[in-house]
């Protein structure tokens, strides 16, 4: 009798059971494809590690070293690194969920064809990267782009701008960061319809009797939306700035594929990936990373702590 | 809503010139890729100013141009979509596979060790996954799998795993328990109950999470680019769109290939929009 021991188990103990059998598997492939990934980027992050090393590499001849991270604390790439992701991180991070939270409150009242405005909406979301990076590249290309030919058409630029490789001109006796603001702007195109989906969805549970109620006692519409609306919209949005600020402070992708690196838009993901291929040393590459994810985890404590003290105000 | 609660005439042109300005921004740019990439190459260098193409004017070659074989004078993008499709494909099979029943015990069942899974799951999922790229690059390539699409295969899947589970538990969670119940009072088994029972009330988010799960395989490039830069007959369509752009590849057929590649998202998002918008209404609880 096969089951004669498993209908003696109580219910309990039977879910139980069902639920180790069940999350093992997914467990134990978290551990392979996460866990043991990170105990080993700890290792290579304080050994002396090579690409040439990878076939001969075991436990007996590692080499203990903690020049590594030092050199990378040392030098100026790194600091130059984390400020241009920082930079790009916070500007993504507030210009996505700032038009997205824009947009969602401005088409909160509905009117004919608001679905399809919706869907139009995403289309820079849905599209893939290559493509999307393709048509940038494209508009912005200083022989035949359309911005530089509307620009020296319209506005009496003089000469073409390389968007994409200009790491700083002077506007008016400012410098601006010109490709930095481009990779900026392309990745808030790109995100902000995840913002707007998301503050959309939850606008449409904020409920309206208490709009109602506002009204009648005379609130004004500035009170409505500061008072009423705003508030309850913090929760999403907090939500949103930090799933957006953790993604784009790691984003290669999108920034790889616009500039490569060049006009000083070199973020830490791109740093990793040259100090892996192009200098093929492993050490370094795994230092940058775990800098990479100690910072983020200081800027998320730092987070963490603001969000709880201000809920306690 | 009430008429104090009408919007005032500044506040109206403000908010129309906003979504105009929205909508303009994010379809602009898409439109047009699509129709410069309709115009000859010579005549998007002349006039750039000229996006729309005349009647007479419009030329499909770029098309065929790109996805022609290059031993045909093409580009090979035909065959970089066929290697990414496969990987796509494989990966959310391979990944939707594991976690399901993971991501509904997390969600359901009570057992020890189900907040401790449940913590793993959301650190796991905003833990940056670029910090773990080169400890796979080495353990793959220990494995002697750096230079295969079933390398790439396991990284996606692992790179997918946290975000499916993820997905999926909050799906399961969203479901209403008590028709499970009922099916396990009735005597069912859990698998009988999951496959009969859950599985087709969560399809929805099944579905959701599963076309998630392409898209991020869709659209990887970091790792395609790690693994086979040096491999052309192994480029997905995003590494080797990205590599066309160094040798000199006309414009056109540059933007061409990037419409095409994505037509299959358009088509997912087309077949599946059923069960993005049925959701959870059709639950059986009511």
């Amino acid at each position: 009798m096969r089951s004669s021991r498993w209908e003696r188990l109580s219910r309990s103990q039977r879910e139980n059971l069902n639920g180790q059998l069940l999350t093992g598997p997914t467990l134990l492939l978290l551990a392979l494809v996460v866990l043991l990934p990170f105990v080993l980027v700890v290792i290579f992050g304080f050994s002396d590690t090579r690409l040439i090393d990878i076939p001969r590499l075991s436990p007996s001849t590692i080499e203990w070293t903690f020049e590594n991270i030092a050199d990378a604390w040392r030098s100026d790439a790194f600091w130059g690194a984390l400020w241009t992701t920082v930079i790009y991180a916070t500007l993504t991070t507030l210009g996505s969920i700032g038009v997205g939270m824009a947009l969602a409150l401005a088409m909160r009242r509905p009117f004919r064809g608001r679905g399809i405005v919706r869907a139009l909406l995403l289309v820079p979301y849905v599209l893939p990267v290559i493509a999307a990076a393709m048509i940038w590249r494209t508009m912005l290309n200083p022989q035949y782009g359309i911005v530089n030919a509307i620009g020296m058409e319209y506005l009496g630029w003089q000469s073409p701008i390389g968007f994409l490789s200009t790491t700083s001109t002077d506007v008016a006796g400012l410098p601006v960061p010109v490709s930095l603001l481009v990779v900026v702007a392309f990745e808030i195109w790109k995100s902000f319809p995840l913002a707007f989906l998301f503050v959309t969805a939850r606008l449409q549970n904020v409920p309206g009797g208490i709009e109602e109620a506002a009204a009648l006692d005379g609130a004004s519409r500035w009170q409505n939306l500061r008072h009423i609306i705003l508030p309850q919209l913090r929760g999403v949005v907090l939500l949103l700035m930090l799933l957006r600020f953790i993604w784009s402070f790691q984003n290669f992708n999108d920034v790889y594929l616009l500039t490569e690196g060049a006009g000083g838009t070199q973020v830490m993901a791109i740093k990793v990936y040259t100090e892996l291929v192009t200098r093929s040393d492993i050490g370094s590459a795994a230092a940058y990373g775990l800098l990479m994810s100690l910072i983020l985890c200081v800027l998320l404590a730092g987070y963490v702590l603001l969000s709880r003290r201000k809920e306690t105000l | 809503m009430s008429s104090a609660m009408r919007p005032s005439r500044p506040v109206n042109v403000l908010r129309w010139t906003l979504i105009t300005v929205a909508l303009v921004c994010a379809v602009g740019p898409v439109l047009y890729g699509v129709l410069l990439s309709l115009r000859p190459y010579s005549a998007v260098l002349l006039e750039p100013l000229d996006v729309v193409p005349g009647l007479s004017e419009i030329d499909l070659s770029s098309y065929v141009t790109a996805m022609k074989d290059e031993s045909a004078g093409g580009f090979g993008l035909g065959r970089f979509v066929v290697n990414s499709l496969g990987v796509a494909l494989a990966t959310v099979v391979v990944s939707i596979v594991a976690c399901i029943f993971g991501a509904y015990a997390v969600a359901r069942l009570r057992y020890r060790g189900r907040r401790f899974t449940s913590g793993i799951i959301l650190a796991v999922y905003l833990f940056p996954g670029i910090v773990l790229a080169v400890p796979k690059f080495v353990i793959l390539s220990r494995l002697g799998l750096t230079r295969s699409l079933v390398g790439l295969l396991v990284i996606y899947v692992a790179a997918t795993v946290p975000v499916a589970l993820y997905m999926m538990r909050n799906y399961f969670l969203a479901l209403p328990e008590s028709v499970e119940e009922a099916a396990l009072l009735d005597g069912c088994s859990l698998p009988t109950m999951l496959r009969k029972v859950v599985l087709p009330i969560a399809l929805p988010g099944v579905v959701a999470t599963a076309i998630y799960v392409f898209m991020i395989a869709w659209n990887e490039y970091f790792y395609a680019l790690l693994f086979l830069v040096q491999d052309r007959s192994r480029w997905t369509a995003p590494l080797g769109l990205a590599q066309l752009t160094d040798f000199q590849v006309p414009v056109t057929v540059l933007l061409a290939g990037s419409i095409a590649v994505t037509v299959p998202v358009i088509v997912i998002f087309f077949l599946a929009q059923r069960y993005i918008v049925t959701g959870l209404t059709s639950g059986a609880d009511k």
